[in-house]
Formats: C-alpha cells, sequence, structure tokens
C-alpha cells in the first residue's frame, strides 16, 4: 500500500524524465497465484521484447573508463 | 528591508545576551554582490552582522541537522515560509524537536536569481547592488540601473505560495500577502506537453553541463543522510563519472528521495555552480504530489507524511 503511492510517483517521474512507459511494470501477486505470476511474467517479458534495447541510460565504459 | 534587518539584530542581542539561544542562524552580507550568505552569530556583538535581504537564497534550516547544541540546546533561526515548512518537515522525521528551535518569522521578500540579473547585462562586471524599494540598483564600471526585482525573481519565489512563516516563536515586520502573483500549476512540470521521446532530449538537455560538485545536494535541507547514495562505495549504486547515465542516475534520484519532502526553497538551483534549473524535474514531483495525494509539503505539523501513509482508494490505473 505504501509502495502504491511511491510507484505511482516514481512511475510519473521516469516517463516524465522520458524513460518509455513499459519499462516500470508493478502487479500484486500472492505466493498462492501462480498462474498470475506466470502469466505477468510473460507480459512484462513480452512488453520490454517489443520496446528493443534501452536507448538511455548506458554507459560504454570504453567512453568513460 | 532594513527596519527588518534592524529587527532581526535586536531579537538577536536580546536572546543572545539572555542565554536564551546558542547561537542565531542568520544572513550576513557577501563580499561578492547578490550573494548574502549563512552566518552564525554567537555572541550580541556578532548579531550586529546579521542582515536580511533579496539575497538570501540559502536555506537556513539544512544548518539545523546534527547541530551540536550548547548550554541552551536551542538555537534562533532566521525562518521566512519555505524555511519553516523545512523545519516542520525537520521536525516530522525526527532531525529536531520543536523546543530545540526559536524561530524568528519574517515574511519572504521573494528571493532574486543572480543569474537573471546577470543576464540583464551580458559581459558586464557587477560591482554593486543594493535594494531600493521595490528596485534593485545595479551597479558597475561605467554604469547605474535599476531594474524591478518582480522581473528577476527566482521563479519558484514568484509561483511561491507560502511566504509567511507555518510557525514562528516571534515575527519581525508584517506579514505579507501568501504568493507574488505567479501560479505554480502554470509553471511546474514544464515537459508535460511534449512527447515522450522529445522529453529525455529536454532533461538531459537540462543536466549536460552538471559536474557532480554536489551543491544542490549539500544545500538541501532534505539530504541530511549520513552516507548519501552517491558517496556509498560498497555497493556503489552510482557511478562517479560525468557519463550522462551517471548523471541522469544522481538527478532522477536525489529528486526522488525528495518526493513529498520537497518545499519548492530553491536552494538547490541557487547554488549550482552551472545554473541547471533541477526545478524542471522536482516539480513534477510536487505536481504529482500535490495531485494524487492532496498534499504541500511542512504545512502542517500534525498531517503525515505522504509517503508514509495511504489510503485504500489511492490511484492505482499502473497496476496489472
Amino acid at each position: 500500500m505504501y509502495a502504491r503511492r511511491r510507484f505511482a510517483v516514481l512511475k510519473n517521474l521516469l516517463e516524465y524524465v522520458g524513460i518509455e512507459p513499459g519499462r516500470l511494470h508493478f502487479s500484486w501477486i500472492s505466493s498462492a497465484e501462480a498462474t498470475k505470476f506466470q502469466e505477468t511474467v510473460i507480459e512484462v517479458t513480452d512488453a520490454v521484447k517489443a520496446l528493443g534495447p534501452a536507448k538511455h541510460m548506458i554507459k560504454d565504459i570504453r567512453k568513460v573508463a | 528591508m532594513e527596519a527588518i534587518a534592524q529587527g532581526i539584530r535586536e531579537a538577536a542581542k536580546k536572546l543572545l545576551s539572555q542565554g536564551a539561544v546558542d547561537c542565531v542562524i542568520g544572513f550576513a552580507q557577501g563580499t561578492v554582490p547578490m550573494r548574502d550568505y549563512p552566518y552564525f552569530a554567537y555572541t550580541p556583538e556578532e548579531a550586529d552582522n546579521l542582515t536580511w535581504s533579496r539575497f538570501c537564497c540559502n536555506n537556513l534550516s539544512n544548518f539545523l541537522v546534527r547541530r551540536e547544541m550548547g548550554e541552551a540546546g536551542k538555537v534562533a533561526i532566521v525562518a521566512q515560509g519555505c524555511v519553516s515548512r523545512n523545519i516542520v518537515g525537520l521536525i516530522k522525521e525526527n532531525q529536531i524537536t520543536r523546543e530545540q528551535v526559536h524561530i524568528i518569522g519574517v515574511a519572504s521578500p521573494g528571493m532574486v536569481d543572480r543569474g537573471k540579473v546577470q543576464a540583464l547585462f551580458p559581459l558586464k562586471t557587477i560591482t554593486e547592488v543594493t535594494e531600493d524599494g521595490e528596485d534593485l540598483v545595479v551597479k558597475g564600471k561605467d554604469f547605474e540601473e535599476r531594474v524591478p526585482t518582480k522581473k528577476v525573481l527566482r521563479q519558484n519565489c514568484y509561483t511561491c505560495v507560502q511566504r509567511n512563516p507555518v510557525i514562528v516563536d516571534e515575527m519581525i515586520g508584517e506579514e505579507s500577502e501568501a504568493t507574488h502573483g505567479g501560479n505554480i500549476d502554470k509553471v511546474a512540470a514544464p515537459w508535460e506537453k511534449l512527447m515522450p521521446e522529445e522529453r529525455w532530449e529536454a532533461f538531459s538537455e537540462s543536466i549536460k553541463d552538471c559536474i557532480r560538485c554536489y551543491a544542490c545536494r549539500d544545500a538541501c535541507p532534505l539530504c541530511y543522510c549520513h552516507v548519501c547514495f552517491v558517496d556509498e562505495a560498497r555497493p556503489q549504486w552510482c557511478g562517479k563519472t560525468q557519463d550522462e547515465a551517471d548523471v541522469a542516475t544522481f538527478h532522477i534520484l536525489r529528486a526522488f528521495h525528495c518526493a513529498g519532502r520537497c518545499t519548492d526553497c530553491g536552494a538547490c538551483e541557487s547554488a549550482c555552480p552551472v545554473g541547471i534549473k533541477m526545478r524542471g524535474f522536482t516539480s513534477k514531483i510536487e505536481k504529482d504530489i500535490r495531485e494524487l495525494y492532496g498534499y504541500a509539503p511542512g504545512m502542517d505539523l500534525e498531517e503525515e507524511p505522504p509517503l508514509s501513509v495511504y489510503k485504500p482508494n489511492d490511484p492505482q490505473e499502473f497496476i496489472k
């Protein structure tokens, strides 16, 4: 319940600065909800795959070292 | 303004000579124009150095945290609206107690953005700036001009909603109008109207000059962690380079750590040596907190901090 508030603010902030919607996911899943867990994981990986590799916040270690 | 400065000096002298407080935290006139600096008066004589002007950009409540109290166990602090709101925040977060501070309240005249004044006189050296009523008199080697303060006010002061202190032990001067006339909703979260793809561009452009000096963090009364996440080495949460990824991580996380606590005092922007406008993104969080949870930080000693409580009907469209 506290996390719901914190994630609401964080998600809005990340989208506001230009991180694509769909990279941050949030779900309630009980330990008894195996099916929901499986479905959510598929959903999340599909969403992230569709977005492709990250476009921002990439640090090229050869450039900064 | 001079009458208020005189009032502050008298109040400080009285408190110090009675031994009611160990120290009075206020401002003294800077050696460089428009840079009045935080000053700690420990004796009635030192209280003569205190001043009050439109150039008092630091947030003094920053100096209350982890302060070693002397015999009196109490310090006095000069506080306008935002500073008093941060004091309320510090009391709520158990950093200080109400008994440890004596608040000398003043109505905020609205602080001046040094950058805006300098921008009016490109390539010229300003040697002296004095206040004259509602105008600033700016002097240099071969010029002297009057500038209306309204034109060079910091944006957060222009849109301020609480110029008068929210808690106070003694008030110097009259209370003023609550606002300067600006509307925070018109300027908060300026990149919301951009397309999602353009937002990263705007954000990274705004922080590209960052030299990672952490002046914004050090000036912030909310940033009182013993070890800041950027200084932590094991694990190293945030890289030390000036690469865009590290700079962005620092600014996003610092902003998020202040969520629901930031009073929009503008100390971070005023402290920045390269003129980064952090309020471009911190104002988004404040706006969300205001709109989602109806909360304005530091207005009330009793109200619970918004991210430490919840309601069953909080918004949750993003949860799947």
